[in-house]
């Protein structure tokens, strides 16, 4: 059992009651929701004559079936309109705060709450999404829930939990030039699996995690649940004190310098028990991408596709199916692979930073013919920012389209999707069969600058050697 | 689809039925149920829809559309079942087709809270014995197999297997309590009384 971690100190502070059978009774600090999995959990409380606990510690936002090109209301897509008019519903009649679209706030719910403070360090914060371990960046315990539990935080701001183990993931090096976060993450997913993670916490932590930005940290715990592992985080520091500064969200003056000396003594105790740990080196990581139909099939730009013998033979016959599906051949190289689509965007490289580092692979030049390419800021705050530095310009300049925010094809609930065996590169998450709309379409994972290089390309590139034009050209 | 079975209600004690085999590691919630399909506000119709894309592609011979699988409410599924998105449409949808239980070697955590939180229980085998399992199942298809939760058995014709159940998940089936709203809401005050010491909540003072 782990002890002195973050993870069992905001366990702690949380804990309301301990249930029959080893659970948790465990208050939830911050509960965010969204139009898919919010609705049947609002009918249960209305069925069940519920109340809603404490309808301020809820928030909401909309994101899965927004339309990027035009949000006029009502939506092309009747469906689209009526779950965002039933969640429009269901918070005014609880009284939960609905960042809505157009109000300048609205985003994919893993952006919007860092961006505005919600997401704080020392939080439980859950969502209706598996990819709430995103904010454990701030050094929060937050986990992705289903809808049945959506409907018990809803009546009781606390959830029935089990007590996670808890991994140190120590990354020592640092990222070489156009080896960003989302390459680190898939490295680590790659090394310890897609089911690595089950039953874990991840703590990432050491000097490479420790030089990262906020927006880095994100990408990485973001990533936790692919490798399996429900919630992930990161110790906060002066990274995360300074980037959470002045956030709508956060007290001024007095409380926040409380705020500061309360974080400070939220992180793993220097003799903190783990119930595992293991290293990565993060000079080691070059450009990766996914080949296959887990996030866990990845291999670095310059490596061939990997041959049956080369796997451990549990994942042998994932692979088998890979190889089908993605119809590609084990042995050949994925780079120079052509490419239909590009997508930049969503919670995993949504933000500011990831659309600036793409921005600058795609400066002065143009996208490929033939390639679709099109950019989905992940909140109307990183739209208005990118905006305001011209980013949007330079994209479309290069022939890129510049899109409203939301999740658009990382999974393709909206009516931005691949078509038949589309093969595309993509910034988003997962790469799992049908994800990005069609049943048979293929998805290369790998970072936005990574993506805005095969744009340019119309094939799989390693960005390094468009970054090493850059500064040639620049001399 | 069994769609005369009505959906669990209470303590979860015995279940029978026959058993449908779904071959393969790492299968993801988008697999149960493509995202297409969460365009809903209600989990009614799920259950035509489950696992809709590789029926489509297997036209017929998907384990859900063969013939003798129809009445099936027992999943024998392998490692890692239910990765991915957090979707409670996944196992609504099994439900909703006819799935009471799910057998297999590993599930993934949301995956398996939320089939807590609806009335399948998820039991874990060995390896060796999950195989076996299989091959019965492949085997005698169409005879019935029963789920023994008290005793955590499995009784497939002369065969007999011991699972392994989250023993959380074990107290709350056999109480009926797995539904877990009631219990918590029962501890509002003390709800209550943690909320007035979290310092985020607070102010920060403390
Ligand atoms: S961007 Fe993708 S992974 Fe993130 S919340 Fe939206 S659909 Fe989920």
């Amino acid at each position: 059992m782990s002890s002195g971690t973050l993870y069992d100190k905001v366990w702690d502070l949380h804990r309301i009651a301990d249930l029959p059978g080893g659970s948790t009774q465990l208050f939830v600090g911050l509960h965010l929701i969204h139009e898919v999995t919010s609705p049947q959990a609002f009918s249960a409380i209305t069925e069940k004559n519920l109340e809603v606990f404490c309808p301020e510690r809820t928030i909401a936002t909309v994101d899965h079936i927004v339309p990027t090109e035009s949000q006029a209301r009502p939506f092309l897509d009747p469906l689209a309109e009526t779950m965002l008019s039933t969640l429009e519903k269901n918070c005014k009649k609880y009284g939960i705060k609905l960042f809505e679209i157009g109000s300048g706030n609205q985003g994919i719910v893993h952006v919007i709450a860092p961006e505005s403070g919600l997401t704080q360090p020392g939080m439980t914060i859950a969502c209706g999404d598996s990819h709430t371990s995103t904010h454990g960046a701030f050094g929060a315990i937050a986990f992705g829930i289903g809808t049945s539990q959506v409907r018990d935080v809803l009546a009781s701001q606390s959830l029935a939990m089990k007590k996670l183990k808890v991994r140190r993931i120590w990354v020592n090096g640092q990222l070489e030039k156009g080896v960003f976060a989302k390459d680190l993450i898939l490295h680590i997913i790659r090394q310890l699996g897609v089911k690595g993670g089950v039953g874990y916490a991840y703590e990432f932590a050491g000097p490479a995690i420790e030089k990262m930005s906020m927006e880095e940290r994100m990408t990485i715990c973001n990533m936790a649940i692919e490798g399996g592992a429900r919630s992930g985080y990161i110790n906060p520091d002066k990274t995360t004190f300074e980037y959470l500064r002045n956030k709508p969200y956060l007290p001024k003056g007095k409380a926040w310098e409380l705020a500061v000396k309360w974080w400070e003594t939220l992180s793993s105790d220097p003799d903190a028990k783990f119930d595992d740990e293991v290293q990565f080196d993060a000079n080691n990581v070059a450009p990766t991408i996914t080949w296959g139909i887990n996030p866990g099939q990845a291999i670095s730009i310059d490596e061939l596709i990997p041959k049956k013998e080369s796997l451990g033979e549990n994942d042998r016959q994932t692979a088998e199916e890979a190889y089908l599906y993605m119809k590609l051949q084990p042995g050949e190289p994925i780079k120079g692979l052509a490419v239909d689509v590009c997508f930049i965007g969503s919670c995993t490289n949504g933000r500011l930073s990831d659309l600036k580092a793409a921005a600058k692979i795609a400066e002065n030049r143009h996208v490929a013919k033939g390639i679709k390419a099109f950019v989905v800021p992940g909140s109307e705050k990183v739209a208005r920012d990118a905006e305001a530095e011209g980013i949007d310009k330079l994209f479309m300049n290069a022939g890129f389209e510049w899109r409203k925010p939301g999740c658009s094809m990382c999974l393709a609930m909206n009516p931005d999707r691949l078509e038949g065996n589309q093969i595309s590169a993509s910034s988003s998450n997962r790469n799992f069969k049908g994800r990005q709309g069609s049943s048979k379409g293929r998805t290369l994972l790998m970072s936005p600058a990574m993506v805005a290089a095969a744009a340019i390309s119309g094939s799989v590139v390693d960005v390094r050697e468009l970054i090493a034009k850059n500064n040639t050209s620049q001399k | 689809m069994s769609l005369s079975l009505e959906f669990p209600k209470g303590p979860i004690t015995k279940i029978k039925g026959t058993c449908l085999c779904l071959e393969g590691n790492d299968i993801d919630t988008d697999r149960i149920i493509p995202a297409r399909f969460l365009k809903c506000v209600s989990f009614k119709s799920l259950g035509d829809q489950v696992f809709a894309d590789d029926r489509k592609e297997k036209n017929g011979l998907h384990p859900f559309d063969i013939k003798a699988n129809q009445e099936a409410s027992i999943l024998l599924v392998e490692k890692n079942f239910g990765c991915g998105s957090s979707r409670e449409h996944a196992p609504q949808a099994l439900m909703r087709w006819g799935i009471r239980a799910i057998i297999g070697y590993s599930f993934a955590e949301i995956f398996h809270g939320n089939c807590i939180s609806i009335g399948i229980p998820c039991l874990t085998l060995e390896e060796y014995n999950l195989t076996c399992l299989q091959q019965i199942t492949k085997e005698k298809a169409g005879k019935n197999c029963s789920i023994n939760m008290r005793k955590r058995e499995i009784v497939y014709e002369e065969s007999k297997f011991i699972f392994s159940i989250d023993k959380g998940a074990e107290a709350m089936f056999k109480s009926g309590n797995w539904d877990a709203t009631s219990t918590l809401i029962s501890q509002l005050e003390k709800i209550k009384d943690i909320k007035a010491k979290i310092p985020y909540i607070n102010n920060f003072e403390s």
